[in-house]
C-alpha cells in the first residue's frame, strides 16, 4: 500500500487497542540509481545534487584518512562514519546557516558541513578545549557524549528560537541505542508539548556498539516512538541522500511553519567499527551481512543517479578524494601546531571569574609542590 | 521596609529579575498556573505572561536539558525542581552538562541557570522530599551552591544567582519557608555569592554552618553562654561552593577553637572540607581539634526520627563542650 506522505500513522484497531498501520519505509533512489519514487523527489538543482554528493565523498575519504591517522596516534578518540554518509550529509543540506545542530559524538561531518572547522574537531578528539570553542555564527553545540544528552537540551535551544521569534530549527542526531534512552522520549515530549521546532534524527545504523537493534526495543521501527509524543514520525531509507533529503526539509519547514516538530528514523548501517578503542564488528555481525549493506552503498547510488544525469564523473570524483585528503593533512597540521592547553587555562574556564578557593589552588599547582 | 517570609523573600527576588531583565524565565513542574507547590511563583504567571513563567512536563531530566538549551540561546533559566529528591533524574544535566559548558566550549557557551529546589528536615516530608544532597554538587566542580538561612539572604542571593553567568544551585530550606520572618528591602539589592556571614560575634569558639542550622547554632550558643559564658561566634556560610575560608579562617585565628555544625550525614561533605581546609590554613592557632556535629551516615531518617536525626542544641552544645575542654 503506497500512503502519500510515508508518516506514521496510529490507529484503533475492532479490540479498541492502538495499532500502528504498516509503517512504509520513504525510498527515491534504488540501490541501481534510478528514481522510483516520482513524487517524492525532492527539488534541488543539478549544482545541489552535485555538492550533496560532493561531501559525501568528501567524507568517506576523510573518514579513511582520520582512521588512518588515529591509528598513527594523531587522533585519539574517533568513531567512524563510512557507510552513515547519505543519512549525516543529506540531512544537513536540507538546513539553513542559522538553524541550530545538537550532534552526538559520531556526528562530526554534520557539524563540519555546518560550518565548525575541521582542525577543531580534530582538536576535540585530541582532548584539547579549543576544539570546544565553537566559532561565532556558527550554531552547532559540542558532540554530546552522554546518549540522550543532546535531545533534551535540542528542545531548549529550540524553544530560544521560538521566543525569539526566530524562523529557524534545531535538529539533533542520535543512534538506534540513544532511542532506548528517557532522554529520547523527554525531548520529544516537550518539543511536541511546547510545539517547538525541532528535527529529531534518529540514525538507526543497526547496532549500538556491539548490541543489534532487535535487543533496543519490542518496537517494529524507531520512527513510530513519534506516536507516544504526539509529534510526527517518518522512517526514511538512509542509504539513499535523495529520501534523507526529502525528509528533512519537508521536517525542517514544517517546523518553521510553527506545525512542530518531527522524528526521522534513517535506516543506515555503519562499514566500520564503532570507534577505533578496540572493537571488533565480526564479533557480533556476520561478513555476509556487512557485504549486503555494503552493495547498496549511499555513494554507490547517488553516483549511479548523477552518472546517468551526466552530472558526475570518476575524475570528477578523484579529484574530490584528492582535496579531502589534502585538507585533512593540513588539517590535522594545524591541530597539532596548537600550542597544548594549561592547566591555568583550565581553572580559569570553570567560571566567568575564577574564585579566589581556585585562585589558590591555581597558586599551588604552579608552585609545584605538595599539592 | 517589609516583614516577609523567605517564601516571600524568593518570590520578590524572581519578580524583581523577571521585571527587570526579559531573559529571565522560570519554568518547572506546577510553577505557572498554580505558582508551585509552594508557591514561591504564585502571580508571577499572570504577571509575566506564558511565555516568560510555565508549566512543563512533568520529567526533571527533560526542564534541565531545556535550561541548557535556551542558555545557549542567551536567556537567563531559572528551572525549579519541585522537591530535592527529585535532582537525581536531572544530575545529568546539571553536574555533567551545565556546569561543564563554559568549560568544554573554551568559553564560547555558558551556561546561567539557576536550579531552585526546596530541601531539608523538620517537616517530616515523604523520603527523598529533604535529602541534604549538598555534598554531592559541592564535589562538583563547574557550579555554585548556595544555601540562604534567612528572607533577606535568600532575596539578595537569589538575585546575584540570576545575574550569575554560570550555574547556580539554590537550595531552599523547607523549613524555613514560613517559620521565620525578617527585614526584607524593597526592589533590588544583591547578596554576593561567596561571602560568609558572621552572625554572632564571639571570642571564644567558632560555630561553621549553613541552613536550618544557622538558627540551630544560635541556640546553642545561646545555651552554652547561659551555662558558661562562652561567647561563640556564628559563621553562616550561605555559599557551600565556592566557601568562604577566608571569614571562616580570621574567626578561627581569633577564637582559636571550632566545630561545623550541618545538617547532611557526617562522611565527605561540607563539614569535612571546611575542616581540611582549617588544618591547612590554621593549624598553628587550634587549642583543639576541628569536631563536626553532623547526623549519621545513613539516609536520612523517616519523619518519625527526623528530628532526633538532624542535630539539636543540645548535641551542638555537646559537641563545644568537647573543644572548649580539650
Amino acid at each position: 500500500m503506497f500512503r502519500g506522505d510515508h508518516m506514521v500513522k496510529a490507529v484503533t484497531s475492532k479490540d479498541y487497542s492502538i495499532r500502528l498501520e504498516p509503517v512504509e519505509m520513504l525510498k527515491v533512489l534504488s540501490p541501481e540509481g534510478k528514481i522510483i519514487n516520482e513524487d517524492m523527489v525532492p527539488d534541488l538543482t543539478d549544482d545541489q545534487l552535485r555538492e550533496i554528493m560532493r561531501r559525501m565523498v568528501f567524507t568517506r575519504a576523510w573518514d579513511k584518512r582520520a582512521v588512518s591517522i588515529q591509528r598513527q596516534g594523531r587522533l585519539g578518540f574517533y568513531a567512524p562514519v563510512s557507510g552513515q554518509e547519505a543519512s549525516m550529509i543529506a540531512s544537513e543540506f536540507a538546513l539553513q546557516k542559522e538553524d541550530f545542530v545538537c550532534p552526538g559524538y559520531r556526528d562530526m561531518p554534520q557539524i563540519v558541513w555546518h560550518g565548525y572547522p575541521m582542525y577543531q574537531a580534530f582538536l576535540y578528539s585530541r582532548g584539547h578545549q579549543h576544539g570546544g570553542q565553537v566559532p561565532e555564527g556558527v550554531n552547532v553545540m559540542l558532540p554530546q557524549i552522554i546518549i540522550g544528552a543532546q535531545i533534551v537540551q535540542a528542545s531548549g535551544v529550540a524553544m530560544g528560537f521560538k521566543l525569539k521569534k526566530q524562523p529557524n530549527v534545531v535538529i539533533t542526531y542520535t543512534g538506534d541505542g540513544g532511542s532506548s534512552q528517557g532522554d529520547f522520549y523527554e525531548g520529544m515530549n516537550f518539543a511536541g508539548a511546547f510545539n517547538l521546532p525541532v528535527v529529531f534524527v534518529v540514525q538507526n545504523n543497526q547496532y549500538a556498539i556491539s548490541t543489534p537493534r532487535s535487543k533496543q526495543t519490542a518496537a517494529e521501527t524507531l520512527a513510530q516512538k513519534a506516536i507516544a509524543a504526539g509529534i510526527h514520525g517518518i522512517q526514511v531509507d538512509g542509504m539513499d541522500a535523495l529520501a534523507v533529503y526529502k525528509a528533512t526539509y519537508e521536517a525542517a519547514e514544517r517546523a518553521r511553519r510553527g506545525e512542530g516538530p518531527t522524528l526521522i528514523e534513517t535506516v543506515t548501517y555503519r562499514f566500520g567499527p564503532h570507534s577505533m578503542s578496540g572493537d571488533d564488528p565480526t564479533k557480533y555481525r556476520t561478513k555476509d551481512e556487512q557485504g549486503e549493506w555494503e552493495d547498496i552503498d549511499p555513494l554507490i547510488r547517488m553516483r549511479r543517479y548523477l552518472e546517468s544525469k551526466g552530472l558526475w564523473t570518476e575524475e570528477e570524483e578523484n579529484q574530490v578524494m584528492e582535496e579531502a585528503k589534502a585538507t585533512v593533512n593540513e588539517q590535522i597540521k594545524k591541530a597539532e601546531q596548537t600550542p597544548k592547553m594549561t592547566i591555568e587555562g583550565l581553572i580559569d574556564s570553570m567560571f566567568e571569574v575564577t574564585p579566589q578557593d581556585l585562585e589558590e589552588q591555581k597558586a599551588l599547582f604552579a608552585a609545584k609542590g605538595d599539592n | 521596609m517589609a516583614q516577609m517570609t523567605m517564601i516571600q523573600a524568593i518570590t520578590d527576588a524572581l519578580r524583581t529579575e523577571l521585571k527587570r531583565d526579559p531573559s529571565v524565565l522560570l519554568f518547572g513542574e506546577d510553577v505557572g498556573k498554580v505558582g508551585g507547590v509552594f508557591r514561591a511563583t504564585e502571580g508571577l504567571q499572570k504577571e509575566f505572561g506564558e511565555d516568560r513563567v510555565f508549566d512543563t512536563p512533568l520529567a526533571e531530566s527533560g526542564i534541565g536539558g531545556l535550561a541548557i538549551g535556551l542558555g545557549v540561546q542567551g536567556f537567563r533559566p531559572v528551572a525549579e525542581i519541585q522537591f530535592v529528591g527529585f535532582i537525581f533524574e536531572v544530575l545529568d544535566s546539571i553536574i555533567a552538562q551545565a556546569a561543564r559548558m563554559r568549560y568544554r566550549s573554551g568559553g564560547r557557551y555558558n551556561s546561567p541557570i539557576v536550579f531552585r529546589t526546596p530541601f531539608g528536615a523538620g517537616v517530616k516530608s515523604p523520603e527523598l522530599h529533604s535529602d541534604p544532597l549538598e555534598g554531592l554538587l559541592v564535589q562538583s566542580p563547574g557550579i555554585k551552591v548556595v544555601v540562604p538561612s534567612n528572607p533577606y539572604d535568600a532575596k539578595g542571593m537569589m538575585i546575584s544567582a540570576i545575574r550569575d553567568n554560570d550555574p547556580v544551585f539554590f537550595m531552599e530550606h523547607l523549613k524555613l519557608y514560613r517559620s521565620i520572618k525578617g527585614e526584607v528591602p524593597e526592589g533590588e539589592y544583591t547578596v554576593p555569592l561567596g561571602k560568609a556571614n558572621v552572625v554572632q560575634e564571639g571570642k571564644d569558639v567558632t560555630i561553621i554552618t549553613y541552613g536550618a542550622m544557622v538558627h540551630t547554632s544560635l541556640e546553642a550558643a545561646r545555651l552554652i553562654e547561659q551555662e558558661r559564658g562562652v561567647k561563640a561566634e556564628v559563621i553562616d556560610l550561605r555559599t557551600l561552593s565556592p566557601l568562604d575560608m577566608e571569614t571562616v579562617i580570621a574567626s578561627v585565628q581569633k577564637t582559636n577553637r571550632a566545630i561545623v555544625v550541618q545538617e547532611a550525614q557526617r562522611t565527605a561533605g561540607v563539614a569535612a572540607e571546611v575542616i581540611a581546609q582549617i588544618n591547612e590554613k590554621a593549624i598553628l592557632h587550634l587549642e583543639a581539634p576541628v569536631l563536626r556535629c553532623a547526623p549519621p551516615d545513613t539516609v536520612i531518617a523517616f519523619g518519625q526520627i527526623e528530628d532526633e536525626w538532624v542535630p539539636n542544641a543540645a548535641r551542638i552544645v555537646g559537641t563545644l563542650k568537647q573543644v572548649l575542654d580539650f
